[in-house]
């Protein structure tokens, strides 16, 4: 990130393409920790402390960033699987991240949910879902839950390009256009679910994908910060305002493998493919080329939020690893609410508390 | 106490639960304008309106999500598959999301809804339109399931599956809506989840059944009482949870039993139970515990096959007889 000489131009009084400096300055700063986080992610599931399956969002920062950066506090955000970044934008701490990757009982989830399955309910963090596609009526439930109460908040809904093409999707979108419900469909337009390319599988485009349903739909570059914080502070405000859904297909690319196991470029797309993407479009360098030529960032300010992040990052390890497992009792936690009458649990084992 | 149908019954927990929460509300294909495809909705829209009692589009698998996704805000849907032969299109939904959200949350994410409607077989509809469900949810751990077999319980039931703050599979059966019984009108009226009813008392053999087929369980006694045999027939009212102290406390007076329902013997509810018998009530034990269940064929369309395919009263009666050596 360091290699970069810093070139003199004035200074822009307005910040950046409409985007204040000190919001152009955090999403950076911001990115930076998502990188740095995942780059520590990658390394702890290398040597075995992150079991499973573990989806980097390493390329697709500016995505998390510049999406869920625009919200307010009381806005819903949903996701897929590969929402270790979109978790961290909504402010979720980097150590109990982490410590949920590992599997210990100071994760979010209490290590119950893992990789996948992250959530904080306070910071309106609803998951962290595996099942592609699945997540997409939820959100659209928790549009329904704000037009109910006739709340003022919005829901921002990730998925993969995969997604479209699941009965799942279409219903939900169906529906949102129906009831007018503030949900936000942001398709990550990665061009690959899995090892299978998009064009492969897919009778029409992306962005095509809402037409049916009356949703308005653009195009964002997903690789571009501040074009993509632009566009969805328009969204956001339009949705808010009572306009019904919308749906993005913000382009992207993961510079990593679809997960752990496909760690590197993979057999379907060639190694020149994504060695030139990681060097035209990592959003993260742009960014930062972008503020240094507006003379907004210097080297020296660049390396010291760099240092931040990894420092965040090691952190965030340490602090999983020195984390406890989950206690044994907690087995059984969480299941139900509430045991009540009869006998609920069908193992025929042992449990502490006995009974139901 | 009035004497009123199932279907009322069902109506009327739905309309004091939705007066007494304004969290309730009833999402499903044909509740509102149309009353209900089995009318169990009829008059709701007139007093809740069109916000909280809302026809769906026929999309089960995007109408139980959402009401999931509600859930999970903290809402108490209900949500009605007009029969839960079509629930089967939205089980990812109850399975992977309903049942396993506050577990995976590490129990910070609430799913407290209700998926109910018509289960079970009914009347020449054929394969597809014919069949016991409970299984496939009673399988997953996080989901409760409820099978009501008279209108009282239909009513007590249901608002509690309401109350209730874990998602709950309610299944109706679509060929009692029509059966009428005393229910009181209380307000309060509520049954708990997980308590079983001995709907008749007897010393000779247990019948353990629940929802429709508790009727040919009693119709089974009757027969058997012309004989001397004096059954005990016991409504499980809820499958999880089990009420095991009331099946077992049953077994070990009688020291017979069958079990009896409506879906197909391989892996069933039945399979669970009579395993869980055998190993914790088997020294009381005079028989091997047999199983009068569906015909392990998809359900025929032909009278004659259709009324060979279902439990019947006569195959319980041969039941009993056989764990009674008689």
């Amino acid at each position: 990130m360091a290699d970069t000489k810093t070139k003199k131009t004035p200074k822009a009084a307005d910040g950046l393409r409409g985007v204040p400096t000190d919001t152009a300055l955090r999403l950076l700063r911001e990115m930076l920790l998502y990188r740095r986080f995942e780059e520590k992610a990658e390394e702890a599931y290398a040597i075995g402390k992150i079991g499973g399956f573990c989806h980097l969002h390493i390329g697709q920062e500016a995505a998390a960033a510049g999406t869920i950066l625009a919200l307010d506090e009381g806005d819903y955000v949903i996701s897929a699987y590969r929402e270790h970044t979109q978790a961290l934008a909504r402010g979720m701490e980097p150590s109990v991240i982490m410590a949920e990757l590992f599997g210990r009982a100071t994760g979010c989830s209490g290590g119950k949910g893992g990789s996948m399955h992250l959530f904080d309910v306070e910071r309106r963090f609803m998951g962290g879902h595996g099942i592609v596609g699945a997540q997409v009526p939820l959100a659209s439930g928790l549009g329904w839950k704000i037009r109910y109460r006739e709340e003022n908040d919005v829901v921002l809904c990730f998925m993969g390009d995969a997604a479209v093409n699941q009965g799942a999707f279409h219903e939900a979108l169906n529906m949102s256009a129906v009831w007018k419900l503030p949900v936000i469909y942001v398709v990550e337009n990665n061009e690959y679910g899995m090892g299978t390319a998009f064009s492969r599988v897919s009778a029409t485009e992306i962005h095509e994908r809402s037409c049916a349903y009356g949703i308005p739909s653009s195009i964002v570059d997903g690789q571009d910060v501040l074009a993509t914080y632009d566009a969805f502070r328009t969204l956001i405000d339009e949705v808010r305002g009572g306009g019904g859904p919308r749906y993005v297909d913000l382009r992207t690319y993961r510079f990593k493998g679809h997960s752990m196991s496909d760690p590197v470029s993979g057999t379907y797309r060639s190694k020149e493919e994504v060695d030139g993407k990681v060097k035209e479009a990592d959003p993260i360098r742009l960014l930062r080329d972008e503020l240094m030529e507006a003379g907004l960032l210097d080297q020296e300010s660049l390396e010291a939020m760099d240092a931040e992040a990894k420092k965040q990052a090691l952190e965030a390890f340490e602090f999983a690893d020195e984390s406890p497992l989950p206690d044994e009792g907690e087995l059984y936690t969480h299941v139900y609410a509430e045991l009540g009458h009869g006998r609920i649990f069908m193992d025929g084992r042992e449990r502490p508390g006995g009974g139901a | 106490m009035a004497e009123i149908t199932y279907r009322e019954a069902l109506n009327e927990a739905l309309r004091e639960e939705m007066e007494r929460d304004p969290d309730v509300f009833l999402m499903g294909e044909e509740v509102a304008e149309y009353d209900g495809a089995y009318k169990v909705s009829k008059g709701l829209l007139d007093v809740f309106g069109d916000r909280r009692i809302v026809d769906s589009p026929i999309s089960e698998l995007g109408f139980a999500g959402l009401g999931v996704g509600a859930a999970m805000a903290g809402l108490k849907p209900v949500i009605e598959f007009m029969t839960f032969n079509f629930s089967i299109l939205a089980l990812d939904q109850v399975i992977n999301h309903a049942a396993k959200i506050r577990y995976m949350s590490g129990g910070q994410i609430p799913c407290s809804i209700v998926f109910r409607g018509p289960n079970g077989a009914a009347l020449q509809l054929s394969a597809q339109h014919s069949q016991a469900c409970e299984t496939y949810y009673v399988h997953a751990p996080g989901v409760k399931v409820v099978t009501p077999a008279t209108p009282a319980d239909a009513k007590g039931l249901l608002k509690a599956a309401i109350r209730d703050p874990d998602p709950v599979a309610f299944m109706e059966a679509e060929m009692l809506y029509n059966v009428k019984g005393e229910v009181p009108d209380d307000d309060d009226f509520v049954i708990p989840l997980g308590v079983a009813d001995v709907k008749r008392e007897g010393t000779d053999v247990t019948i353990l059944t629940h929802g429709k087929t508790v009727h040919v369980a009693l119709q089974a006694a009757q027969k058997l009482d012309k004989d001397g045999v004096s059954v005990e027939v016991v409504d499980l009212r809820s499958i999880r949870p089990l009420d095991v102290d009331t099946i077992l406390a049953s077994v070990k007076k009688t020291n017979r039993a069958v079990y009896l329902e409506e879906g197909w013997a391989f892996a069933g509810v039945g399979a669970q139970i009579v395993s869980m018998v055998q190993e914790e009530a088997f020294d009381w034990l005079d028989a091997p515990v047999v199983r009068v269940m569906q015909a392990d064929v998809p359900m025929p369309y032909a009278k004659n096959l259709e009324q060979m395919a279902k439990p019947s009263a006569e195959r319980v009666v041969a039941a009993c007889n056989r764990v009674l050596y008689r």
